[in-house]
């Protein structure tokens, strides 16, 4: 049951082989077993879950089930969920007990999914090893002394430890995608605008974007069902037509151009993710598809244009943290702006407070044109570089990161090197693409390799094409790590 | 040295959205503290704002009203800065690309002899931005309260240039933009409630200089006579420092009403950075020239240009037609009553500017709950330009309108209580012929030169009617009689 797909949950519910209470509780087990091991979960509360639980049981009964009704969903700690400690992996939310549901929160409530917990994550999603959560670093389930990647790291982690059979995501510069890569799952970050950020708390505003995190491409596309769709409370949701993005999953590859970024295959890489970025493409070759060489010639600026403006606007967006209203205050302080250092000092970790530096930094008087517009402006030739690719070609490919998982605290102090990490994935936020990563096979050490997939926009039917297809003839995807086969 | 004073004003007004500007929660005033902030208002993890169409509408109808430049698209700044009653720690505001550009405004003054001046006052730029809350510092001990009910309440920020020079001029635009708001009806233009706000930039340079003196910012001036005497104060007191060798330091003053005087509050040096961005939370502005033309098709005639016709077409002075355009509900009132005495309109607006607006503003009403209608007035003054009543008896026929003795109905009010006027010209005369019988004394000392006398003997003739004589023709009859 572990290794199920949600298609293959649902039925069972839907026969009544199990009940959701049951399904549930079996994941509510696993989770306790392994979490203390993992940190992959900040809250759990087996009361709340095991309430939806029966709910979805009647629902079912009643015959309103829904394709994942009844099922466990982690749920990443930045998406706000009513009842629920909602921390964003932070000190200054830890006593943060949401009043509100979350867009996507609700979607999956209306959907009759049940919750299995809040899954850990970087500080407020600023990370890409998860070890800036105030709540512990999450651990690889490939190898404990590695990193799961971030800032998704403990949806990455939960899936890939079977603790959940899917979990949400959200990704700014490659929150989704790396963990996905250093886990071994599947994950896609969606087109800007078509999951709702309402409720999902800010990052980067122009950058965030919320997405499923599964075992597979077929997993992908129901979630995305259910996480997709336009929201009036959201401004930059895309008003349009809701589509099923499991409808072209069957779709054969014959023909399909695969680009392949000249930009990509260079020095940066290593030699194991390499080999298995190469292999997965002799495979899509074997399937029919053909690979054409692209060029994104201003890959290299993505990571400076990216900590750029996803600072400055976290600056901003952080500024609401400030012991007034809600979350941690400082608890002694002398007067109003000592109250406002203390407990910003106190309550933000050590790389949200770099980020809210550089961030207010760049946008400050006399450095906003050489910073922040300059870098708008190159984020504008970023996304023509994609747009003149994908005259060429139907969907890009290379590797997620540069790397497999690597040690814990092994670039924990030295954030240049950490920020390195998103090399290959920055670019397609910033572009406002949607990209996803797929498990590839193993690199050095047996940990995961992950395949990207770009798509162009609003093409995320077809990438969950492209990567079930390469899941019908591979079994990367269900590999699960030795010493957790139950 | 000669003076001259230079002044430039940013207006708050408040827009009259029954909701807030990036929120769904109702900003009517007066509510328990708090209990009109929702979850975007308070700024909870996780929300974001959505632009109220209703505040934008307004926005372009301000814009049209002043013949300024509407931008599309237009961008949504954030104005950053910690402050316990700003939620989110920063504003959203405009910067770059404000929804209105341009534009100006006309003023009139009237001189102490009566002439009449008028300026164009032009405008800079009129944004939208989201009113902060409010902090209480009283009744907390030691603490301060923050009310968040005020908290994204939309604001049109109206910035003119420095084109004013004098005190008094800047309350005329004031005024006239008070007044054109209204009209518009984008702002309720309640000043004791806030919703119509000044801050006054004032500096001072030699006469005949063509550069700007450094500038003082007066904040939040919420009457006219506070905005006047304010400026007033500041003016004289830069004046003395630099004749007196000094220099003025740019700075943001408050004005003590009680104490009649401006304090610095902060220096330009300690002005802070604002870091405005583009709010990535909302999507450039787009105004289709649809959208401004079918604002423009429910614009109201604007009161310029109502004023121009009220005198060509009633050839009333430009003041009477300034009274009477002040509001629209004023300008409704005279062109109801003035439509059923279309040859009267002079006497229409004496009237109006005269026995109702004095008496509105004695009971402090509104014109709008003026209880005698236009159509009531248009009855009374119809008797008096044909000489059923004098003046005099309609202002008592008036008084029992205003009271609403018999359905305000001003003919009615006359035959019951017998105040038509005499005019029948046989009945005077034998008054008359009475009246002088009676009187010899008088009409000697008339026939002798006392002029003296002749109104003395009009005052008994209409004394002995009451009032009701017809003054003219008793004038006239006496006159004749007397010269037999």
């Amino acid at each position: 049951m572990l290794n199920s797909s949600l298609k293959q949950l649902s039925t069972l519910l839907a026969t009544k082989k199990i009940s959701s209470v049951e399904l549930t509780g079996e994941f509510l087990k696993r989770v306790k077993a392994l979490n203390p091991d993992y940190n992959a979960f900040i809250t759990v509360d087996e009361k709340m879950s095991l309430a939806q639980a029966q709910t979805a049981d009647a629902m079912i009964a009643s015959g309103q089930a829904q394709p994942l009704t009844g099922i466990p969903i982690a749920q990443k700690d930045i998406f706000c969920t009513k009842g629920w400690l909602t921390t964003c992996g932070s000190k200054m939310l830890s006593n943060f007990v949401s009043p509100y549901d979350a867009g996507v929160i609700e979607r999956f409530n209306a959907a009759g999914a049940v919750n299995i917990g809040k899954t850990n994550m970087d500080e407020f999603a600023m990370g890409s090893s998860n070890e800036t959560s105030f709540y512990g670093p999450v651990k690889n389930p490939w190898d404990i002394t590695a990193v799961p990647g971030g800032s998704s790291g403990g949806s990455a982690c939960a899936v890939a430890a079977r603790m959940a059979p899917a979990a949400t995501g959200t990704d700014t510069g490659g929150s989704i995608r790396q963990p996905a890569a250093l886990c071994g799952i599947s994950g896609i970050k969606p087109t800007y605008g078509l999951v709702s950020r309402y409720g999902m708390i800010a990052f980067a505003s122009s950058l965030d974007q919320g997405g499923p995190m599964a075992k597979s491409a077929e997993d992908l596309a129901l979630m995305l069902n259910v996480m997709a769709g336009f929201d009036t409370r959201d401004s930059t949701s895309l008003q349009r037509a809701p589509e099923d993005y499991a409808r072209d999953l069957a779709g054969p590859l014959q023909g399909l151009r695969i680009g392949l970024p000249k930009e990509y295959f260079v020095a940066g890489m290593s030699a194991d993710v390499a080999r298995a970025v190469e292999a997965a493409i002799a495979e899509y070759r074997k399937l029919g598809a053909e690979t054409v060489e692209v060029s994104l010639p201003n890959t290299k600026l993505s990571i400076p244009v990216y900590y750029v403006l996803a600072p400055a606007e976290a600056s901003s967006n952080l500024s609401r943290f400030d012991g007034v209203r809600y979350g941690y205050r400082a608890p002694e302080y002398t007067d109003l702006n000592d109250m406002y250092q203390k407990s910003r000092a106190q309550g933000f970790g050590a790389e949200v407070k770099r980020r809210i530096l550089i961030g207010t930094y760049v946008l400050s008087h006399g450095y906003y044109d050489a910073y922040y517009i300059q870098a708008q402006k190159l984020r504008r030739l970023i996304a023509q570089d994609f747009a003149a690719a994908f005259a060429q070609c139907d969907i890009i490919m290379g590797p997620t990161t540069p790397t497999v998982a690597f040690a814990l605290g092994e670039k924990s102090s030295n954030p240049v090197q950490m920020y390195l990490s998103d090399t290959y994935t920055i670019a397609t936020n910033l572009a406002g693409l949607p990209g996803m990563s797929i498990p590839a096979g193993f690199g050095d050490n047996n940990r995961p390799v992950g395949l990207h997939i770009i798509g162009n926009y609003f093409a995320e039917a077809q990438m969950l094409n492209v990567a079930h297809q390469y899941q019908q003839v591979t079994d990367w995807h269900i590999r699960m790590p030795d010493k957790l086969i139950a | 040295m000669q003076w001259e004073i230079v002044i430039g004003l940013e207006v708050h007004t408040q827009l009259s959205t029954r909701s807030k500007i990036f929120s769904g929660a109702p900003t009517a005033f007066g509510a328990a503290p708090n209990a009109q902030a929702c979850a975007v208002d308070i700024a909870l993890p996780g929300v974001l704002p959505v632009l109220n169409r209703g505040a934008v509408e307004r926005a372009i109808r301000l814009g049209l009203a002043v013949g300024a430049k509407i931008n599309s698209p237009s961008i949504f700044a954030r104005k950053n800065y910690f402050y316990p009653d700003l939620p989110k720690g920063y504003q959203i505001s405009q910067y770059e690309l404000p929804v209105v550009a341009g534009g100006s405004v006309k003023i009139i003054q009237i001189g102490g002899d009566g002439s009449e001046c008028e300026k164009t006052i032009r405008l800079t730029r009129a944004h939208l931005e989201e009113d902060a809350g409010k902090s209480l510092h009283e009744d907390f001990q030691g603490m301060t309260g923050i009310d968040l009910n005020r908290a994204g309440t939309p604001l049109l920020e109206i910035v003119s240039e420095p084109d004013m020079r004098s005190s008094a001029e800047a309350v005329a635009f004031a005024k006239t933009l008070h007044s054109l708001v209204r009209w518009i009806d984008i702002c309720d233009g309640n000043m004791q409630e806030g919703s119509f706000r000044c801050d006054a930039n004032v500096s001072v340079r030699p006469l005949g200089s063509d550069k700007l003196g450094t500038r003082c910012e007066i904040k939040n001036l919420n009457s006219f006579r506070f905005l006047e005497k304010a400026i007033d104060y500041e003016a004289k007191r830069q004046m003395e420092i630099l004749e007196d060798g000094g220099t003025i330091r740019q700075e943001t003053r408050l004005y003590d009403s009680d104490k009649d005087e401006t304090r610095a509050m902060r220096s330009k040096e300690d002005a802070q950075d604002y870091r405005y961005f583009p709010d990535p939370d909302l999507l450039p502005l787009e105004i289709s020239a649809d959208w401004i033309n079918r604002v423009r098709a429910m614009l109201p005639e604007l009161p310029e240009a109502k004023r121009s016709s009220y005198m060509a077409e009633y050839s009333l002075s430009a003041y009477d037609a300034g009274v009477l355009t002040a509001t629209r509900e004023m300008a409704d009132y005279f062109e109801s009553t003035v439509k059923l005495l279309p040859t009267q309109a002079k006497l229409c607006a004496n009237w109006i500017m005269g026995e109702v607006n004095g008496r509105l503003h004695r009971e402090a009403m509104d014109i709008a709950q003026c209880p005698v209608s236009p159509a009531q007035l248009a009855g009374l003054l119809l008797r008096i330009s044909d000489g059923t009543v004098s003046g005099k008896t309609a202002k008592d026929v008036f008084d029992a309108m205003w009271r609403g003795e018999c359905g305000g109905d001003a003919d009615i009010i006359i035959e019951t209580k017998g105040l038509k006027q005499i005019s029948d010209a046989g009945e005077i005369e034998q008054l008359i012929a009475g009246i002088l019988a009676a009187n010899p004394q008088q009409v000697a000392d008339y026939r002798n030169g006392k002029e003296k006398a002749f109104n003395s003997l009009v005052g008994q003739a209409m004394k002995a009617t009451k009032g009701k004589a017809n003054p003219a023709q008793v004038n006239e009859l006496l006159k004749k009689k007397l010269t037999e």
